[in-house]
């Protein structure tokens, strides 16, 4: 009568209860590679996720995050290696079958059907096994709203286009957690969530982990990583670089083993006293859009750096649109260094050197079908073309190339489509379209979305250097430590109206956020 | 290739003044474009494109000895060419994301317009570039539709298709207009030849290359790529989408215009009934040839190659006595087939 249990037979009686937290493997992947065509997007890597454990995946654009997890989903095939579940080699073929098996993903990229309802996206794949052949509505929208409810307040009914892309998001989220899912996939969740609905995700997390659920978490913001992960895996070009316990280990360790190098400042230095300047580069004066916002003014001087913060739906990146006559007819008047500018419509506004760079990457950031090159050039094309407007692709080439070598792009070949680049690389064609110009204004609408750590803090810097040249930024941004880090003076905006202005030492969370939140006494 | 050209330059400057020229030597770069653009032409769809053509060109040669005749070839070419200059607006009316399923009317309208005119006694080259005129006034009204009204071109081109038809019947009472008087030398846009070379033929060659040359480098049909590709990222990059829009509208139906004068003057009539079911052989081409009912992608030449497919197939049944009925159902085939297999070798593409 031997059975063949392990356990009992192991002479470690003591430790045998914490015995499951170390051993207890779901899932393992073991020397996975995968590449597109030229591209080695994963090169043998190896991966293990414990039973309720939360584990950080981190690693610079383009180290292969995404591709992993899209393998796991069965999304796409490993050109080798092995899947683990349970100990059995499994392989998965499809994202139904990565269901069934239990797993559940939240994608970088949000893919939600904009004509459908909430309710109706949230229980997409519930309704994709049903067997029903009518839909209880009624019943679903109450559900949906259960599992909504745990993460914000958005109205079931609700169409999917009419909402912002932070609570697109939130929606996303709580379509996998419908799923009764035994390992949770978290692809850069927070890049599109504000702090406070962050923190509720993160709360959710952790309910979910202790009840044994397994997550995945993927992230460029170490803090997060930090104060809710408990193992932290990092990639550096498709390899495997290490996995260590959260605790045994630093951020600036992790940003280490990313990047390869030691980033000591995360943040450039801001204008000091000496440099300021009263010369205006741009003053806003009562603008108004009569449906979203009102009055507004503000103004930036040279080599400043302005930042916007508030709550999503508070009217920032409309009031940034409408200073570039983007979707909307405003009144009020713009002076750019001084003189008044009347652009009929964004194409005049570019013209005038005044450009914005969208928070909807994929929306209405970039071509996903089109070359880098030609994404790069789509806001002037003038530039990379003869006087009669024949394109010259040499330029062209040249000028996304010039460009990308200076974020640090990553990619194959300039004239691949942009669909092939990681999400944060993405960022970065987005980022150099604006670049192209030369303009005078740049309004940049969470302009580090996605983007790691090495390349953020890039982009940091050439958005210093830019304003030191006499270019204006304005940032829009929902991490307040990136607005408190790169800013001179950040603007709070609360439900079409400025609320306020800090700078100096008072440019703190706290300030910030008091006067993001519309508390009772300043709305009676 | 490493996975990265431009990064591990480990140097990053700030100030666009100051990126550095730290990429591959000239040498590297050309031996890697050279294999670039192998690679390139072994993935574009226009090869294959032409690889089956090819192969039918070789059965056919065998199967029937007219084929390969210098009087079937001439025939065939013939037959294309008009449609193909109606198929490179609809190319890049595709391009833009829109369809017109109202180019066979269209064409038929141009045809009519004119002959009225002449016969009322208007000179022919004045009555054809009226005739132009109209066409693109329909195109025009159309893009109103589209652009301002906010309706889909789908809709809109359907009912232009059906009022268009009526009108030509109207203007005719159904029957051609016999068009006997015409001048030779309009005539001869239709059915004179330079040395061998029939002047249709030249005429398509031109606009083909013209287009061709229009779509891939200028800026202003770039325009058109971006829009078609995401219309929403083309706005906010400041195109003014709704102009393109309705310029690749009208410009399709301007083009019909022009191939029905062609025509016109091939036939020295005027048929208000040319073209019926035109629109789908001319959708056929340009999807066979790459261009996405979504919008974003397609070329004129894959577009062209999808027109000497069809007119391949066609002069294939018709010399093997097939039956009519059979070329229909055989055509549709094909268009399923030829559109399923490139859609499997890009989703295969995407996988792998
Ligand atoms: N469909 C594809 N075709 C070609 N290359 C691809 C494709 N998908 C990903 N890649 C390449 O594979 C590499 C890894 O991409 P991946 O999306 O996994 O990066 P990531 O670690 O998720 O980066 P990010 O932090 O920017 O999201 C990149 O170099 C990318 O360009
Ligand atoms: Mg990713």
């Amino acid at each position: 009568m031997q059975h063949a249990h392990c356990r009992p037979n192991h002479p470690l009686p003591k430790t045998d209860g914490d015995k499951p937290m170390t051993d207890d493997l779901l899932l393992k992947i073991t020397d996975v590679s995968k590449s597109f065509g030229s591209v080695r997007a994963l090169r043998g890597v190896n991966f293990d996720l414990r039973r309720g454990e939360i584990h950080a995946l981190a690693g610079e654009n383009g180290a292969g995050k995404s591709t992993l997890m899209n393998i796991i989903d069965g999304i796409l095939r490993p050109d080798s290696g092995e899947i683990l579940i349970d100990g059995q080699a499994v392989t998965i073929a499809s994202p139904t079958q990565a269901q069934q098996l239990g797993i559940g993903f939240v994608h970088q990229e949000i893919a939600l059907c904009p004509d459908v309802s909430v309710a109706e996206n949230v229980f997409m794949a519930a309704t994709n096994v049903s067997r029903a052949l009518v839909m209880d509505y009624g019943g679903l929208c109450a559900k949906a709203a259960t599992t909504l409810g745990q993460l914000c307040d958005i109205s079931p009914a609700t169409l999917v286009r009419d909402l912002s892309i932070s609570n697109q998001q939130l929606v996303e989220i709580a379509k996998a957690l419908t799923l009764e899912c035994r390992v949770l996939i978290l692809d850069e969740p927070t890049a599109a969530l504000t702090e406070k609905e962050a923190q509720i995700l993160f709360g959710i997390m952790r309910k979910l982990a202790d009840q044994g659920i397994s997550i995945i978490y993927i992230s460029h913001r170490m803090v997060e990583i930090f104060d809710n992960c408990d193992r932290v895996t990092v990639f550096r070009d498709g390899q495997h670089i290490t996995t260590q316990e959260v605790a045994d280990i630093g951020p600036d360790d992790v940003v280490n083993a990313m990047v390869g190098r030691v980033i000591d400042d995360l943040y450039p230095p801001k204008l000091d006293a000496a440099d300021r300047s009263d010369d205006m580069i741009l003053e806003v004066r009562n603008l108004t859009d009569d449906n979203r916002f009102h009055n507004v003014n503000f103004h930036l001087k040279r080599g400043e750096i302005l930042g916007f913060a508030g709550l999503i739906g508070s009217g920032r990146s409309e009031i940034a649109k409408g200073v570039c006559r983007l979707e909307c007819s405003v009144r009020g008047e713009t002076f750019l260094n001084g003189a008044l500018l009347t652009p009929r419509d964004y194409q005049d506004s570019i013209q005038a050197g005044v450009v914005y760079l969208s928070e909807d990457r994929k929306g209405d950031g970039i071509f996903l079908d089109m070359a880098i090159s030609a994404n790069v050039s789509a806001l002037d094309l003038q530039r990379v073309s003869s006087p009669l407007g024949v394109l010259n692709s040499a330029q062209e080439t040249q000028q996304a190339a010039d460009l990308g070598r200076m974020l640090n792009l990553k990619c194959g070949c300039l004239s691949d489509p942009v669909s092939s680049l990681s999400g944060g690389n993405q960022q970065k064609v987005a980022i150099a379209k604006m670049l192209s110009i030369n303009p005078k204004l740049i309004i940049l609408d969470e302009p580090t979305r996605g983007v790691d750590v090495g390349a953020k803090c890039e982009i940091h810097r050439i958005l210093r250097a830019l304003a030191a040249q006499g270019v204006g930024i304005v940032v829009i941004s929902s991490e307040l430590p990136e607005l408190i880090g790169l800013c001179d003076r950040v603007a709070v905006v609360r439900e079409g109206r400025i609320s306020g202005e800090v700078s100096g030492a008072k440019m703190t969370e706290e300030n910030i956020m008091q006067l993001a939140s519309v508390t009772d006494a300043t709305a009676a | 290739m490493r996975n990265s050209t431009l990064t591990d330059t480990g140097t990053t400057q700030a100030g666009r003044t100051g990126a550095g020229q730290t990429g591959a030597t000239p040498k590297q770069a050309s031996a890697a474009a050279a294999q670039n653009i192998v690679l390139r032409l072994l993935r574009m769809r226009e090869t294959g494109l032409i690889a089956i053509i090819l192969a039918l060109f070789i059965v056919m040669s065998f199967a029937s000895p007219y084929f390969l005749t210098w009087v079937n070839m001439r025939a065939m070419v013939m037959a294309f060419a008009v449609e193909g200059i109606v198929v490179i607006g609809m190319t890049i009316l595709l391009i833009s994301g829109g369809i017109d399923l109202s180019v066979g009317s269209v064409t038929a309208l141009a045809m009519v317009v004119a002959g009225w005119l002449f016969l009322a006694g208007v000179d022919p080259w004045l009555a054809s570039a009226i005739a132009i005129l109209v066409c693109t006034g329909v195109g025009a009204i159309m893009g109103f539709f589209v652009t301002r009204v906010g309706l889909h071109h789908f809709i809109v081109s359907l009912a232009v298709m059906v009022i268009a038809r009526g009108i030509c019947l109207l203007a005719t009472g159904g029957r051609p207009l016999g068009l006997f008087t015409l001048p030779p030398e309009f005539k001869f846009i239709g059915q004179g030849s330079i040395g061998p070379v029939p002047l249709v033929i030249i005429i398509f060659l031109v606009t083909v290359v013209a287009f061709d040359f229009l779509l891939r480098k200028t800026t202003v049909f770039r325009k058109v790529f971006y829009t078609g590709s995401n219309e929403r990222a083309a706005a906010y990059s400041g195109i003014r989408t709704k102009k393109v829009v309705f310029l690749t509208t009208t410009l399709c139906s301007a083009l019909c215009g022009f191939a029905g004068i062609i025509y016109m003057a091939r036939f020295g009539s005027a048929q208000p009934t040319f073209g019926i079911g035109m629109e789908l052989n001319v959708i056929a081409a340009a999807v066979i040839g790459g261009a996405s009912l979504s919008g974003g992608t397609g070329t004129i030449f894959g577009a062209i190659l999808g027109v000497v497919l069809l007119s391949v197939v066609s002069s294939s049944l018709a010399l093997l006595d097939v039956s009519v009925y059979w070329q229909d159902i055989i055509r549709g085939s094909i268009l399923l087939a030829a559109v399923s297999i490139d859609h499997y070798l890009q989703k295969r593409r995407g996988r792998k």
